[in-house]
């Protein structure tokens, strides 16, 4: 419903405001670095306020409220667009102009010595921009347009660094993988308006997401007997898995690691890689409505989307154990909660993937920020190989990053993401499809916990192996005696958004703890009360007992194997690599994934390609290059009869003209005796005409 | 066709063939004579008597005499003109000489001249003669005397020895 | 065989070995030699004619034929004296060669 309350109307601002930095950061110069930073950090706040006033709003008046408007006229039809308020919408504007706005403060210090500061901050303020005017999308047509500009974003700031053909590569590659997805997000789209005359999701009845329209689709039944809510769904779901890295389009984001660190926390952890979850979550009605509705079993199209993030979170999980680059694992560890969101959704509903997903993106971007911390302390370091022994160095980083690595581990009881993690769980083992989502969910939170602390381990525990710098010196010291080889805690401006962030990572468990599920009743637009008793019931004791063995578990190992017995240098070969070689070259070749698309795809893509280019070249190009050679032949032809015929014709005619001329010539050569023979002669021969003449 | 008509023609003939066939130049200078001679008997024989010792005194004597003079003043390196060798420029010239010949004498057969009979010669005394060239010939007479005259001069200046300036 | 036809074919005969001698012999002093013999034969024909033609009594062709040999003293004359003049710049009288040197 339309209303005149201010925010509602002025909710466009939000995503305005970032859009609006981004425009004049591209007039700026290089150097005026801290007018393009300042800018960018004061719309950002700015739209964190305007989002805290409509998060308020959405707590007192916990209803959807959009506006539409109509935006482009074909023919005698209308395109509409529009945006909304609701609780979902809120709760994903705080978060990612909240987590913005700490990575932007944190860009400051980390871009400090790059020369394209002002590029960076305008790139990112676009990308907030295009991220809120998703979040905020009433319209599918407006949601894909900012989809896509999320998606451009992305490439460009992961190719920052564009003279490194590594960044320029990844950037092209995420791209294009993402632009495969982004294919069936568009066939969905097509197809729904197709069915159903409208992209708006609410519009007073008539929205696409709204009772009438979602009838329509479910009874309408295609090909293989599958309808086209499914279907559509589906198309849908694939965009998603694009652009949330799910099995097989997740390719690209361990690579998209070459982009600045800042970029990975904000667009690869914390929200662009959301925004899958977040469209599965808003076309939800679309994914959960089936004909056989009425018995209670969910929607194919959510089956798929529960196995995908199944296989993901267990596929990228056992990938990460074997990486060695501080900032792959946290990407495949992305990859592998982003699974785990889909599971959620997948079984359990909006409420619950949506948790996990709030509760990721704080803890997420905390690592990543201290991963950052950690490359920028050890001058652009990146092989976990090649630290350790950190936590004296960079004890702030190491404290926040522990916070981070508990969180995302799911330790018991104080963490969100035990919270989070555990909400998932308990409705992957009450779905009665399958239970294989929830063993596997179960077999990915061991192995989270295991390669977390394999990296805390790595990273801040043991000896510095990088150098020859002996371990008994004092941080101090080193410092004093090599400033290049010593590890340093990063400034300020870094460090803080650590603390804040980490400070979230434990809070932020308390708001969906099934005590008080606030946030699911939010989301749901229902009262959630304080209830210890409800901790009790419905297996939820024994679930958090035996997810929290699994969590001790998992750091047991990792610790006994790499905390006990840290290896020595950085060439050692890891310890599991020593026990099973094969296996963990397979893993930390991620299963051989890229190679395969490499000798499938590509190569078909490749032939394609040259097929499209011989096709260009010499069927299309035929004609003109036909009538090139036909006009080639007729100039020749031209040529030639000109050469041949005429010129030599008109040679020929001035030869014998010539030659004539020489031998009449020879008629006057002087010699007199000549001139009288002929004399002579015509005399003969005009006598002989005389004489005939008269007899005759 | 009287007989001293056929031995003068064959004199001529002779005479005149000689002239062309000749190697040595004086030879033929001397042949001309005779054939020349010959040419005033013919005309004595048809009834010309001044014109026949005309071309005596003419041409015998100062032509022919002429010609010797210019042979010998022109002796040296060439006395052997060859005669009439056979090479095929030779050959046209005859050939042209031959066919004018032939021309000449069809037409003569096929003329009137065949026809007529043999008349008795007209009577042309020397007294006709001058009266004809002073009367009705005197324009003719006077031109042809300029003509020898400038023929004179322009003979002895074309023949003078040039003297020339510093050579 | 009329007086006068054979008159014009010893003329006729005449003409063409004077002709052939013109044409073909190399010193330039025997193709003024063989000229000569033309205009002979030439006024032979004139003489025939004016014998055994019909207007026997006019002298037209004594005169003419007068005024030819004239002509052909004077023609003479200046004729040899150019082949003098020649034969002292070149000091060859063969045509041939003077049409050589002239080329």
């Amino acid at each position: 419903m339309a209303s005149t309350v201010w925010i509602v109307r002025y909710l466009w601002l939000i995503p305005a405001l970032p859009l609006l930095a981004a425009g004049i950061g591209a007039l700026l110069k290089q150097g005026q670095r801290r007018f393009a930073a300042a800018l960018a950090i004061a719309s950002m706040s700015l739209s964190f306020v305007l989002a805290m006033l409509a998060f308020a709003q959405a707590l007192l008046h916990p209803e959807r409220v959009f506006l539409n408007f109509p935006w482009m006229q074909f023919g005698s039809e209308w395109v509409k667009l529009g945006w909304m308020l609701d609780p979902l919408a809120a709760v994903m504007m705080v978060m990612v102009t909240f987590v913005g706005l700490l990575i932007f403060i944190y860009s400051v210090g980390y871009m400090h010595h790059d020369e394209n500061f002002t590029r960076f901050f305008c790139f990112l303020s676009l990308f907030a921009g295009a991220m809120l005017g998703l979040l905020i999308a009433n319209s599918l047509l407006l949601l894909f347009m900012c989809w896509e500009v999320v998606g451009l974003t992305s490439y460009l700031l992961i190719g920052f660094w564009y003279e490194r053909p590594a960044a320029a590569a990844a950037a092209k590659k995420a791209f294009i993988v993402t632009r495969i997805g982004d294919l069936g997000l568009l066939l969905g789209m097509v197809w729904l308006y197709g069915q159903t005359g409208t992209l708006l999701f609410y519009d007073h009845g008539a929205g696409c997401m709204e009772h009438s329209a979602l009838s329509l689709l479910a009874t309408h039944t295609v090909s293989f007997g599958m309808a086209a809510s499914t279907g559509i769904a589906l198309l849908i779901f694939c965009g998603a898995v694009g652009k949330s890295g799910q099995l097989p389009l997740h390719v690209w984001l361990p690579d998209a690691m070459e982009g600045p660190t800042p970029v990975s926390a904000l667009i690869h952890a914390a929200t662009m890689v959301a925004a899958g979850v977040y469209l599965v979550a808003r076309v939800y009605p679309l994914m959960s409505v089936s004909p056989a509705a009425s018995t209670g079993a969910p929607s194919s199209a959510l089956e798929v989307v529960a196995w995908i993030g199944a296989l993901t979170a267990v596929f990228a999980a056992l990938v990460a154990v074997a990486q060695d680059d501080i900032k792959r694992i946290l990407a495949y560890s992305t990859i592998s909660q982003l699974g785990y969101m889909m599971i959620g959704i997948g079984v359990g509903g909006v409420a619950v993937g949506i948790f996990h997903l709030i509760a990721h993106a704080f803890f997420k971007a905390l690592l990543f920020l201290g991963a950052g911390s950690v490359i920028h302390g050890c001058m652009g370091e990146q092989d976990i190989r090649e630290m350790g022994g950190l936590r004296k160095w960079m004890p702030v980083t190491f404290a926040t990053y522990a916070v981070g690595a508990l969180a995302l581990c799911g330790f018991p009881l104080f963490f969100s993401g035990f919270w989070s993690k555990d909400a998932i769980l308990h409705a992957a083992h009450g779905w009665n499809v399958s239970q294989v989502p929830f063993y596997l969910g179960s077999v990915g939170a061991l192995l989270t916990a295991f390669y977390m602390t394999r990296q805390v381990c790595y990273v801040f525990f043991g000896t510095r192996r990088k150098g020859a710098v002996p371990d008994p010196i004092a941080p101090s010291e080193a410092a004093a005696s090599d400033p290049l080889e010593a590890a340093h805690e990063s400034p300020t401006t870094m460090t803080a958004p650590l603390v804040l962030l980490a400070l979230f990572a434990v809070v932020l468990g308390f708001i969906g703890t099934p005590a008080w599920p606030w946030l699911q009743g939010f989301l749901e637009m229902r009262h959630a009360s304080w209830d210890f008793r409800q901790l009790a019931e419905d297996g939820l004791p024994q679930l958090m007992l035996a997810s929290s063995l699994l969590v001790f578990a998992g750091l047991g190992l990792g610790w006994w194997i790499y905390g006990r017995r840290p290896i020595k240098h950085a060439a050692d070969p890891d310890t599991l690599e020593r026990l099973q070689p094969a296996i963990f070259h397979a893993l930390h070749q991620g299963l051989y994934v890229d190679q395969f698309y490499a000798l499938t795809i590509q190569r078909l893509a490749w032939w394609a390609a040259s097929f499209a280019n011989w096709l260009e070249r010499w069927v299309w190009n035929g004609l003109p290059l036909a009538l090139a050679a036909l006009i080639q032949g007729l100039g020749w032809m031209d040529f030639s009869l000109d050469r041949w015929v005429v010129n030599k014709g008109f040679d020929e005619g001035c030869n014998s003209v010539a030659g004539s001329g020489r031998l009449l010539s020879r008629l006057q050569d002087g010699s007199i005796q000549n001139y009288l023979r002929l004399v002579g002669a015509a005399l003969a021969v005009l006598a002989l005409f005389l004489l005939l003449g008269r007899r005759g | 066709m009287s007989v001293p008509f056929l031995i003068l023609a064959a004199v001529t003939l002779v005479g005149a063939c000689a002239a062309m066939l000749f190697r040595g130049l004086v030879h033929c200078a001397l042949a001309l004579a005779v054939a020349f001679a010959g040419f005033g008997a013919l005309y004595l024989n048809l009834g010309a008597q001044f014109l026949g010792l005309a071309q005596l005194l003419v041409y015998v004597g100062a032509i022919a005499v002429l010609i010797v003079f210019v042979v010998l003043l022109t002796r040296g390196g060439d006395n052997d003109s060859p005669p009439l060798s056979p090479a095929p420029r030779q050959f046209t010239g005859i050939l042209v000489a031959t066919a004018i010949f032939a021309i000449l004498a069809w037409a003569i057969f096929h003329s009137f001249a065949i026809r007529t009979p043999g008349i008795p010669a007209p009577q042309a005394t020397i007294r006709q003669l001058g009266a004809a060239l002073m009367e009705s010939y005197a324009l003719p007479l006077e031109v042809i005397g300029l003509m020898l005259t400038a023929a004179l001069i322009g003979a002895i200046i074309v023949a003078m020895k040039e003297k020339l300036g510093p050579q | 065989m009329t007086p006068l036809a054979g008159c014009l074919l010893v003329a006729s005969m005449l003409f063409a070995v004077g002709l052939a001698g013109a044409l073909t012999r190399r010193n330039a002093i025997l193709v003024l030699v063989g000229i000569e013999l033309m205009l002979n034969a030439a006024n032979l024909n004139f003489v025939a004619f004016w014998r055994f033609g019909p207007h026997a009594g006019a002298v037209t062709g004594m005169v003419f034929v007068l005024f030819s040999i004239g002509v052909a003293a004077a023609e003479a004359a200046v004729g040899l004296a150019l082949i003098l003049a020649v034969y002292r710049h070149t000091k060859t009288t063969d045509l041939r060669q003077l049409i050589r040197r002239r080329q």
